[in-house]
């Protein structure tokens, strides 16, 4: 495997396998961080996996640049990629309604289709779970197909409710707290990804396989979801 | 939590902003969980070894003051490390830096930041709190750590509890606890992947000009204000965002990312404050001005674990 091992900091590399964002970029970055975790052992402080990269911190009180570098390099040249359908597939019940979803419209009017269609080409797709980041379990997802993609809010919201379901460009996410947020929302699930990623297990991994499932606002609230409207409009 | 019901420090009023940091969530970024701890670690550090705790345990950081008013329940000894923030232990001026009897029915009071920002209040044996991903540190932004584990910063009512035993006599040798910056300090940045995608003209700029410290400034990043620096990339695909990262978004005016930043993003950076300038960028109020320095990796390498050798080398019968 070819990659790139840039400085990030006094303590940190680099090493970037891709340039673009492809779902088959996954089987490589799962296996690196695997393979990059044995190699550092408990030199490593944190290893972050993106869509494209991963962010090795090491403790450099005990590993030289050098060494670091050398294991990386080592690690990578025997890698063989991860076998992808070993990710779990989850399915994820959504409550679409402009009340919990106020894009609903600008996301189906931007396609030039129903809000119906829309909900169901949301569903239509096994999307896949590229990073987690922004917040304890909050995953980036996609790709959603191109007729949908929908830039972000020009002006975020500053309080999107734990749950939301959204897109940006050609990616979606649930957020799994309250907070501040740019997505365009459409709808909020009941599953408690806090709670999952709190406990250090989140239900959303890195490969990992994302089916939305449109159910109705019984069902929501049967489920334990929270129908308060997401008042706020941006 | 505590369990043992023991007294401890009762607090009557809570100021803006008291947090229970630690050393921080060490290998959770991964969940997208941030590191959190102590922003600046090095007086965190410092307060932890004036009682004889290991470093990273869990303190108090106090952030302006504003009042934060703290009451003895039993007669103990604390240790106070970091910005002076006008407190008091009731009438007498408390000075940073060293530890301290507070007994039982006394009350301190911390007022305003008269130099610094962030002091850092050490319990014997660390204070206690439930240890959530690793840690105690608080951060209301993920909900998680603090006094309940929820991530919420202390309240009038809260009471801090502790079971260690202090360490007596421990002072900080001269001249190894760094003083607050000064107007025009320089931090130690060691250059990353994208500076080549700079203009020569914003290079130039980053390193020779003085940074003013913004008013949106936090433990997530502090932004800062000068000339508008120009890149070649807009924004790239968010990869991982290492501690004191100097990010620049289509603005021009750089963003140092500190301890409860987002774990992955996608501006370009300069590169990355060391570990030991990120701690003194943190106690840096708006206004505050700061220049860049660049140095080599190696140069911060060996800061750092400068740094780290005082602690083990100070004081009576090191640990």
């Amino acid at each position: 495997m070819r990659a790139g091992i840039e400085t990030a900091a006094m303590d940190v590399l680099m090493v970037r396998l891709f340039d673009t964002i492809e779902e088959s970029n996954m089987a490589w970055i799962i296996a690196a961080d695997r393979a990059l975790r044995d190699a550092f052992g408990k030199t490593l402080i944190d290893l972050v996996p993106s869509y494209t990269t991963l962010m090795v911190h090491y403790d450099c009180r005990v590993l030289a640049h050098g060494e670091a570098h050398r294991r990386i390099r080592e690690t990578l040249e025997n890698l063989q990629p991860a076998d992808t359908q070993a990710g779990q597939r989850h399915e994820i019940p959504v409550w679409y309604d402009e009340s919990v979803g106020p894009e609903l419209q600008r996301v189906s009017e931007r396609a030039g289709i129903a809000i119906e269609t829309l909900i169901r080409r949301h569903c239509n797709h096994d999307y896949c779970v590229f990073a987690l980041g922004f917040a304890p379990g909050y995953g980036f997802m996609g790709l959603v197909e191109e007729a949908l993609a929908t830039p972000r809010l020009e002006t975020p919201r500053r309080k999107v409710a734990a749950g939301s379901v959204g897109i940006a460009g050609r990616q979606t996410a649930i957020y799994p707290l309250p907070s501040p947020g740019g997505w365009n929302i459409l709808g909020r699930t009941a599953v408690p990804l806090f709670e999952h990623a709190r406990r250090g297990d989140p239900l959303l991994k890195p490969g990992d396989r994302v089916r939305f499932l449109s159910i109705s606002r019984d069902e929501f609230e049967a489920q334990g979801g929270d129908t308060t409207p997401l008042e706020e409009r941006p | 939590m505590n369990g043992t019901g023991a007294e401890g420090l009762r607090v009557i009023q809570a100021g803006p902003l008291a947090m229970i940091e630690d050393g921080g969530r060490v290998g959770v970024r991964h969940l997208g969980v941030t590191q959190s701890g102590g922003a600046d670690w090095v007086s965190l550090y410092w307060a932890n070894w004036l009682l004889g705790n290991a470093l990273d345990s869990a303190a108090l950081e106090i952030v302006v003051g504003g009042g934060l008013t703290l009451e003895a329940e039993r007669t103990t000894r604390l240790a106070l490390v970091g910005a002076d923030l006008d407190a008091r232990l009731d009438d007498a001026p408390l000075v940073p830096g060293m530890s301290f009897v507070v007994r039982e029915g006394q009350r301190l009071v911390f007022r305003q930041p008269r130099d610094g920002l962030r002091s850092y209040l050490a319990f014997p044996g660390g204070l206690e709190a439930p240890v959530v991903l690793g840690s105690r540190s608080t951060t209301p932004r993920e909900r998680l750590g603090g006094l309940h584990g929820d991530g919420q910063p202390l309240k009038a009512g809260d009471r801090l509890s502790w079971s260690g035993e202090p360490v007596g006599g421990r002072r900080i040798p001269a001249g190894l606890l760094p003083p607050m910056p000064r107007p025009g300090c320089r931090l130690a940045l060691v250059p990353g992947a994208q500076i080549a995608e700079f203009t020569g003209a914003s290079l130039y700029a980053a390193f020779n000009s003085d940074w003013r410290v913004d008013d949106r400034a936090d433990r997530m990043g502090v932004r800062l204000r000068g000339p508008r620096l120009q890149c070649n990339l807009e924004s790239m695909i968010s990869e991982g965002i290492p501690l004191g990262a100097v990010q620049v978004p289509p603005d021009g005016q750089p963003i140092v990312l500190l301890n409860d930043r987002q774990t992955i993003g996608g501006y370009p950076r300069l590169g990355a404050l060391t570990p030991l300038a990120a701690a003194r960028l943190a106690q840096c109020l708006p206004g505050h001005e700061v220049r860049l320095v660049a140095v080599s990796r190696e140069r911060a390498v060996a800061d750092y674990r400068w740094s780290m050798q005082n602690f083990s080398d100070s004081g009576p019968g090191s640990r």
